[in-house]
């Protein structure tokens, strides 16, 4: 009984969090607006007899529509990437980065950057180069005969490490003038131009991801117990496995591709979710999405509203989260010491 | 293809790895309700046999009939609703419930894109009663005893309902009294029905609980057969190398005694 009233508590928790984030978010800026104005301007699309002022319209609508709906669809994919490769990979320090697809997406804009400029252009290259770099990453490890996680996770810190070279290289050669100081902000990670045009680009592969990772979430549980173990339970871990990859991959890389690179949200975040509502990914790959997208609407808003200068949002997840992470550890977390 | 009458049949299997044969040309069959106990010492190949009769790895030749059908030819689901199996050794990892884990055996049942419904939920549960563990319930399987957590494995392939129970040294984790216990549970397991087979480096423990029993060494049977034919003392010397006295107890249950060997170290 108290554990069914717990779970209903989580489940509220779950639902509305997200929901009273994201109408509150739209208070914050530097244009105040009122609550019911905001209320009136959201329904003013279904409900055309509302009045609402055009200024007031531009600034929800184009300004800060897009920017929450990114901080929801990156904090929630990173979350959910981050909570799968965890149980997958069997250790609850891994990252949705693990294969490369982090640094791989950050070669690919820093390219497009560097020959072209256009921001479609770089978006799209850096989807493109994060799925690129964990499939050479997933097909070294299958060359192995011996295979296993271990290889696959070894390959993935090798890819990394090249393409983060590359990075560096067209860091160098490009022009410190305009070029290079582009890369660098990209890199750092940054919701604050993000267009709605852009997010529709990665609404497919954002859904696609959501759905693989939702649905085989109750087979992960079984991965987490080793290979040997899934298999006398009749899965096959290694297509399992991959097809979970191919789902965090999608997500991470759609997310990158909007975001820049944006840190620790996908190693923080599953471990908050996993204190809460314990390991069973059954309930854990909602509640991760869940607190992702209002966890990082909350540091958006923060970085909007109390800071007055942009700081770069992959940034501000790292000066927060690394603190978050220290405590977390600190609050006894024994099962994997 | 010949309708056989076996249960469980293996006929001459053999494997090897990296070109080093690990054992070959090994056969037997067992029946329902059959308990057999391979024996043998260290390193001759018993937890890769067991891995070979599950399907986890791939014989090199021979054939592996479950109920006359060729395991080569079964998917892994079909498998695991046919075998259940505890492996030697389990790396704890997330700290899920116990029920969590006991839920687990149901995925032979399931979809991919399915998780456990109420049904299941029921036969997890009754496979924790019939252990009679159903109280550790909601514990975290990783802060369990040895004998506690030996016993929701068990829980888990009981819930996997198959016919066959592969164990791999299920008793070498548990203390003195929780050997005997479980060696009881495998008892009356097999007893309701299912067949069992189990590697253990006791050979008391198959008088205890056996039909049926091999020595294995160098990757061979060195002999098979009921428990009384087969621990002798004569056999226990060829696989362990040592001097073994049978005694007989009033209930006319057999117990090993090693002898000592006046083994020196030329320190």
């Amino acid at each position: 009984m108290d554990n069914d009233s717990k779970d209903v508590i989580s489940i509220i928790l779950l639902i509305f969090l997200p929901l009273i984030l994201f109408f509150t978010s739209f208070l914050l800026g530097r244009y105040p607006i009122s609550p019911i104005d905001v209320i009136n301007t959201i329904l003013c699309p279904i409900f055309p007899q509302l009045e609402v002022s055009p200024t007031i319209t531009t600034i929800v609508f184009e300004i800060r529509l897009p920017r929450i709906l990114a901080a929801i669809v990156v904090g929630a994919a990173l979350a959910m990437a981050g909570a799968a490769f965890q149980s997958i990979f069997k250790n609850p320090i891994v990252s949705p980065d693990l294969l490369g697809v982090s640094n791989g997406a950050g070669f690919g804009a820093a390219l497009a950057i560097l020959i072209s400029g256009a921001g479609v252009v770089t978006q799209m290259f850096a989807f493109a180069f994060g799925i690129i770099s964990v499939s050479v990453t997933y097909l070294i490890s299958r060359a192995y005969k011996a295979g296993g996680i271990l290889i696959l996770v070894l390959s993935g810190v090798a890819i990394s490490a090249f393409f983060s070279a590359l990075i560096s290289t067209i860091k160098f050669i490009a022009d410190p003038d305009d070029k290079l100081p582009e890369i660098v902000y990209w890199l750092m990670g940054s919701l604050a131009s993000i267009t709605i045009d852009q997010l529709i680009m990665i609404i497919i592969p954002i859904i696609v991801g959501t759905i693989i990772l939702l649905t085989l979430r109750w087979h992960m549980n079984l991965l987490a117990m080793g290979d040997e173990e899934a298999q006398s339970l009749g899965l096959n871990p290694t297509r399992l496995r991959l097809l979970i990859i191919a789902g965090c991959t999608l997500l991470t890389s759609a997310a990158v591709s909007v975001s820049g690179i944006i840190g620790w949200m996908g190693l923080i975040i599953p471990h908050m979710a996993r204190m809460i509502v314990g390991p069973d990914n059954k309930i854990l790959i909602p509640a991760s999405l869940s607190f992702g997208a209002s966890f990082l609407l909350l540091i958006d808003n923060i970085s909007r509203a109390i800071i007055s200068i942009e700081i770069p949002i992959g940034i501000l997840t790292a000066i927060i989260g690394v603190p978050i992470f220290l405590y977390l550890l600190k609050r006894g977390y024994s099962e994997w010491a | 293809m010949g309708i056989t009458n076996n249960f469980y049949e293996v006929k001459n299997i053999s494997f090897s790895y990296d070109g080093n044969e690990i054992f070959s040309d090994i056969s037997f069959s067992i029946e329902k309700g059959d308990v057999l106990c391979i024996l043998g010492p260290n390193g001759t190949g018993k937890t890769t046999l067991i891995k070979c009769l599950n399907g986890l790895h791939e014989i090199d030749s021979g054939e592996i009939l479950i109920k006359g059908k060729n395991i080569k030819k079964l998917s892994f689901k079909e498998i695991s609703r046919n075998i259940g199996y505890i492996p030697q050794n389990h790396t704890p990892s997330f700290p899920f419930k116990v029920i969590d884990v006991v839920l687990m055996g149901r995925a032979p049942y399931l979809n991919l894109i399915d998780s456990p419904r109420k049904k299941d939920m029921e036969i997890a549960l009754n496979s924790l009663k019939t252990l009679g563990i159903d109280n550790l319930k909601d514990k975290e399987y990783t802060n369990l005893s040895g004998g506690e957590m030996q016993l929701v494995f068990l829980a888990r392939i009981l819930c996997q309902q198959p016919d066959i129970l592969i164990l791999d040294e299920p008793t070498s984790h548990l203390d003195f009294g929780n050997q005997i216990k479980l060696l009881e549970i495998i008892d009356n397991l097999a007893e309701s029905g299912l067949s069992i087979i189990m590697s253990s480096h006791f050979p008391d423990h198959a008088f205890l609980s056996s039909n049926k029993v091999a020595i294995m060494k160098d990757g061979c049977f060195i002999d098979f057969g009921s428990p009384n034919e087969v621990i002798t003392e004569e056999n226990l010397k060829k696989a362990y190398s040592i001097d073994v006295k049978l005694i007989e107890l009033e209930n006319k249950r057999k117990v090993c005694v090693p002898l000592k060997t006046n083994f020196e170290l030329s320190l």
